[in-house]
């Protein structure tokens, strides 16, 4: 599963531009499924025939970025956040364009309140031109963070774990399921990281009975980390709550159940901040009883966030589990 | 002119009466149905020449920020609040023009006779201020202007040299008189559904149930967007800049354009050499924002004729910006077929 993982949080695809990275998990996923189609916002669909009730699965293939909003006479390039990017993260880094054009982001020197943490518009993206007329960006394109994968121990580090790594696990689920219970739709969704909003249309495309994202969340085990009561390497997290939706308390339920009878370790999960395309999911048409299990991730929304490899495994027999399960 | 029109017609967000019968009068003869639905939106359907029956939904709201009465005191000044986004800075000095009867109000200051220094550096917020309609107590305020009552700047049309106009409201009625325009031409291929909207200042209300009940297949916002190209100190950004033509949104803060659809406009004036220039992304939200996550989703992208000093008594906006954007969307709209929206693999 390693090499799935580095394949997939290497590729390029941050919200709005996930071409790259659905042609790589469309390669992976179109032998496993029975029916693939890309539906109007580009989130791909990937049914997997059941008897049962209609189940969707959703791991969003998007990634945190940056826009190019100016480029000045000098050929530096002025941006903006595409997602949660924070500015403490971007400098000193290089990102990467849709073409591999390689940029470094720096801030300026000369700045009011140069020991406070620096707004976006102080920041810019070095591509090496020398005039706005021989820049290889335009307003408009963007970029994501460069960092090669890497495994240490039990502990993955990458970009864009958040949330390949959810779609390396419900590939991975694909791979190993035998016969489904659920008529099952795995979605690997866009524009999660700008507002949930693939999952949304996806799941009113689908119209389904139960809805489940796999999805990073935050841990409590850092230095002076907030408290939260999730650590890496304690097992997948079943979602309680998070700020956009309170998981279906069957849903919750199904997930615990299943996880206790295969002796699958497990955490419960109360996010303070952020959400998932759960919280898209459930509020579709008249409702969809919704849930997630999350990754647990150190360093979110950074060019090196950290998981860790049981958990990733765990969640997908858990997964399966509630699959294959009568 | 359209144009004229539309700008000097008063229709703050939930009371676009008037815009929506300039609008209906406008397009009537030149659609094949044109209603109105629930929310206030005018829905008007072209049919399409083709066989084909791709659904296309353009969009642009009628509807203006402006104030609403929500007190008066006993000497007959009216309390306001803002209806959409107004810079509290713009306020003292600006004639009005007060509900349907259109009664003149301005939103006056004590003069400079009496000003404190310290005064002179604050800014007065809304509730600092109140609208003087000349009523002698409560009783005639009231009568005047009753509580809900809506306000408009009150700034007449005009032209400032040979291609530049001035005006109020051209977010968004610029978009509205483009849509007009493209009515007013040959049919497209495609099924034409116009959407008037209402409510896109408070939160993109009315786009949200029109494009429920079209159901596109996909969709453009029409716009008046803002131009930021006054001297700056710095080499930033100037969002969008007069004359230098259509601008098209590749993200905002309410979506991100559909990149099938942004080729189509880019390609097609590239072929004819018409001039556009994308808006400073992260800026902003347009009805796109609303329309692009209907039912299962709709592909989307905003084009908008670059205004400067929108959301205030007067903006400026050049008629060749405006002719170009008319120009740029009927012939990119003359290029798009079902085709044009197949995925790529």
């Amino acid at each position: 599963m390693r090499e799935l993982i580095r394949k997939l949080t290497e590729t390029y695809g941050p919200s709005g531009a996930e071409e790259q990275i659905r042609a790589v998990i469309r390669a992976e996923v179109e032998p496993l499924a029975d029916e693939m189609r890309v539906d109007p916002l580009g989130s791909l669909v990937a049914h997997k025939q059941g008897d049962g009730k209609r189940i969707m699965l959703a791991a969003h293939m998007d990634e945190i970025g940056v826009m190019v909003a100016y480029v000045d006479e000098k050929g530096f390039a002025r941006f903006t956040n595409i997602g949660g990017v924070r500015t403490l993260n971007c400098v000193g880094g290089r990102v990467a364009f849709a073409d591999g054009t390689l940029g470094v982001i720096n801030v300026e020197q000369k700045r009011d309140n140069a020991d406070k943490v620096p707004q976006m518009s102080q920041l810019y993206i070095d591509v090496g031109a020398t005039s706005r007329a021989d820049c290889p960006v335009q307003v408009g394109d963007t970029a994501v963070f460069v960092r090669p994968f890497a495994a240490q121990g039990r502990r993955l580090i990458a970009k864009a774990m958040d949330d390949r790594i959810g779609c390396a696990i419900l590939i991975e689920t694909l791979r190993r399921l035998k016969r489904t219970r659920y008529d099952a739709y795995f979605v690997f969704t866009v524009q999660e990281e700008v507002g949930l909003r693939g999952a949304r249309t996806s799941a009113y495309g689908i119209d389904p009975d139960m809805a489940i994202a796999v999805d990073i969340t935050a841990t409590g085990d850092t230095p002076e980390s907030m408290h939260m009561a999730v650590d890496l390497g304690k097992g997948p997290a079943i979602k309680v709550q998070d700020r956009g939706m309170i998981a279906h308390v069957e849903v919750r339920e199904l997930l615990t159940r299943r996880a206790k009878e295969a002796k699958i370790p497990y955490q419960l999960e109360v996010l303070e901040l952020g959400s998932t395309d759960a919280a898209a999911m459930q509020l579709v048409r008249a409702g969809v009883p919704a849930g997630c299990i999350s990754i647990p991730c150190r360093h979110f929304h950074s060019p090196s966030e950290m998981v860790d490899e049981e958990d990733v495994e765990n969640c997908v027999r858990l997964l399966l589990e509630v699959l294959q399960k009568a | 002119m359209i144009l004229k029109e539309l700008s000097e017609a008063i229709g703050i967000s939930g009371d676009e009466g008037e815009v929506r019968a300039v609008v209906i009068d406008a397009v009537r003869a030149h659609a094949d149905d044109v209603r109105v639905d629930a929310m206030g939106n005018v829905l008007a359907f072209k049919r399409g020449t083709g066989r084909d029956r791709l659904r296309v939904m353009l969009a642009a709201h009628m509807d203006e920020i402006g104030l609403m009465v929500v007190g008066h005191d006993n000497d007959g000044f009216l309390k306001v609040r803002a209806v959409g986004g107004i810079d509290p800075r713009l306020l003292p000095g600006a004639l009005f023009r007060v509900g349907p009867e259109r009664v003149p109000g301005v939103i006056g200051l004590k003069p400079v006779h009496l000003l404190k220094e310290e005064e002179g550096e604050k800014v007065l917020q809304i509730e600092d201020l109140v609208v003087d309609i000349g009523a002698k107590g409560k009783d005639e305020a009231k009568k005047l202007a009753p509580l809900g009552t809506c306000a408009s700047f009150a700034t007449q049309f005009r032209q400032m040299g040979p291609s530049t106009v001035s005006g109020k409201a051209f977010d968004d009625r610029a978009g509205c008189a483009v849509l007009v325009e493209l009515l007013r031409g040959e049919r497209f291929r495609f099924d034409l559904h116009a959407a008037f909207t209402v409510q896109e200042e408070v939160g993109l209300r009315g786009a949200e149930v029109a494009a429920y009940a079209i159901e596109p297949d996909c969709a453009f916002a029409l716009e008046g967007t803002v131009a930021d190209d006054l001297p700056k100190e710095k080499d930033v950004s100037p969002t969008t800049q007069l004359g230098k033509g259509p601008a098209i949104t590749v993200m905002d803060h309410s979506f991100i354009s559909d990149r099938r659809l942004l080729r189509l406009l880019t390609s097609t004036a590239e072929e004819l050499g018409i001039p556009y220039q994308f808006k400073q992304p992260g800026i902003g939200g347009t009805d796109a924002g609303a329309i692009h996550r209907s039912r299962a989703g709709v592909p989307s992208v905003t084009v908008a004729v670059p205004s400067r000093y929108i959301h205030s008594p007067v903006a400026l906006l050049s008629l060749e910006d405006f002719d170009n954007t008319v120009r740029l969307m009927r012939e990119s709209l003359s290029r798009l077929t079902r085709r044009t929206l197949k995925v790529s693999e």
